[in-house]
């Protein structure tokens, strides 16, 4: 589904992004990338939906490789990936239903679906009752389901998600992770980028961890749970 | 294509002032070109004026039959370049220059001015060596006595016919880049104040034909707006300067027609440009 094979990018500023980066998402999986702010974590998932090209290696997804791709496939390979970002990327002058209809209307879908599939959206992420609000009057979570219902509109097989819980508290990050879970177990694999480690912890999903772009662990190649995410011990003062 | 029309209409309605700004500012831009070509226009149909009067008269012998006269006027007339051709006779050319020299009438005597051939020639040919060549060809005629065009006169109207054409097109291509650069700058502010619509529709897998058309539409519609509203603003200038200034000729419907595109021409080539480096930016 995601093939990523010794992926490197660098940018002319800021230099070395990710180094021999080589991993796989499989059909229905759940993977979360974890690492530090300027880990590479974004770059990564840039890469996912052709944002960005590696600099050498070769990205394959959906069976478009990064390497033998033309333009005109782009936005034929975005269609069957969902995309969510930290910042919800709303069109704020239209209402929750206009900008998930946003979505089918620009790949085409026909009119009259239009609708029904909407409401249909707008219900598995339980938001039905706000359809006609804009977004700035919903809270953070509210904002970040309307993003994800998006997403879903053009029934993805992967879910990239950048950070979608970074501006969420508590609260609404567990709602959205539920969420994530929910649309994991009908069979769209997720690849989610976070920094919220109890997060990770508490899901037990495959977890891969980038530090200074490279993959420095892989619970999936390496077992277990890398120490850097286990739970610190409490110290007692004597 | 419905969708894209919808697009183009919303931007005019969610963003009113920045429509009405770009709308006014392709206006203007067309307007100085319009007013430049007003000027242009009436400057050129001064001198068609002037060129209308353009003609070769050949003088006539003396004593020539009416049969000979005739025979020239006809085959004169058949000449691709000739718009009239008339026998002036004797008493004619009396009258004619008692007419016009009032005060001298006396001075006229009947039998001392020469019965003439006038030919008017079709524009496009009445520049000097047209002149000259066609005054040539009258010349063997063996009862023309003499010929004249005002060589000298249509050398210099020939030149500033020159003069005038050369500055109208290096002019009027000025004003037309100027106009087509703040147009381009204009709907590039239309793009960018979109720039977050336009990633979104990239993300969720719109194609860039896709996102494209409304902003041509958009470009075309403002382009054609504006135009109206500067076709608008140059007939007003016209009514005024008819009213204070000279008695000017304003431009005709199909030179009208082909402002107004001009405006929706450079509305979508703006337009396109703006958005194709926008997408080939983001």
């Amino acid at each position: 589904m995601i093939r990523f094979s010794h992926v490197h990018k660098s940018f002319t500023r800021s230099g070395v992004a990710l180094q021999d980066v080589s991993f796989q998402v499989n059909k229905g999986e759940f993977v979360f990338i974890t690492g530090p702010s300027g880990a590479g974590k974004s770059t990564i998932l840039k890469l996912c939906f052709f944002e960005e090209l590696p600099t050498r290696g070769e990205v394959k997804v959906c069976g478009t490789s990064s390497v033998l791709y033309k333009p005109v496939e782009v936005p034929r390979l975005r269609r069957r990936l969902g995309i969510v970002f930290q910042d919800f990327r709303l069109l704020e002058d239209r209402s929750v239903e206009a900008n998930v209809a946003f979505a089918l209307e620009v790949t085409g879908t026909p009119a009259a679906q239009v609708s029904g599939r909407v409401s249909r959206l707008l219900t598995q992420v339980g938001l039905a009752a706000k359809a006609t609000a804009l977004p700035r009057e919903l809270s953070g979570g509210e904002q970040q389901r309307v993003a994800i219902a998006r997403a879903l509109a053009n029934d993805p097989v992967v879910l990239v998600a950048d950070e979608p819980t970074g501006n969420l508290d508590e609260r609404a990050t567990r709602g959205i992770f539920q969420l994530f879970r929910d649309i994991n177990a009908s069979g769209t694999a997720v690849l989610m980028a976070t920094h919220d480690l109890d997060l990770v912890r508490r899901s037990e999903c495959r977890t891969i961890e980038v530090t200074r772009g490279q993959i420095v662990f892989d619970s999936a190649a390496d077992g277990g749970m890398r120490p850097s995410l286990a739970r610190p011990a409490v110290e007692v003062d004597e | 294509m419905r969708l894209a029309f919808r697009e183009a209409l919303l931007a005019f309605r969610r963003a009113p002032m920045l429509s009405a700004l770009s709308i006014t500012t392709i206006a203007f831009s067309l307007f100085a070109f319009g007013l430049f070509g007003l000027v242009a226009l009436n400057i050129r149909n001064a001198l068609r004026e002037v060129e209308d009067r353009v003609e070769i008269r050949a003088f006539v012998a003396d004593g020539t039959g009416a049969e000979a006269t005739s025979a020239a006027l006809g085959d004169i007339g058949a000449f691709p370049e000739a718009a009239s051709v008339r026998l002036v006779t004797q008493a004619q050319a009396l009258d004619r220059a008692r007419r016009e020299l009032g005060e001298f009438s006396d001075v006229f005597e009947e039998g001392i001015l020469p019965a003439s051939i006038e030919l008017r020639l079709k524009p496009g040919f009445r520049d000097p060596a047209t002149v000259r060549a066609i005054a040539k060809r009258i010349e063997v005629y063996d009862f023309v006595d003499d010929i004249r065009f005002g060589e000298e006169w249509v050398e210099k109207l020939h030149r500033l016919r020159n003069i005038a054409t050369l500055a109208a097109a290096s002019l009027g291509l000025t004003f037309a880049v100027v106009a087509v650069i703040i147009i381009g700058s204009t709907i590039r502010m239309a793009v960018l104040a979109r720039a977050r619509e336009i990633a979104i529709m990239r993300l969720v897998g719109a194609t860039d034909g896709f996102i494209r058309a409304p902003f041509l539409i958009e470009g075309f519609l403002k382009g054609t707006l504006g135009g109206l509203l500067a076709l608008v603003l140059a007939w007003v200038a016209l009514v005024i300067i008819n009213r204070f200034v000279v008695q000017a000729t304003f431009f005709d419907q199909w030179m009208g027609a082909v402002g107004v595109l001009a405006g929706a021409c450079i509305g979508l080539a703006g337009s396109a440009l703006s958005v194709g480096r926008h997408l080939k930016r983001v």
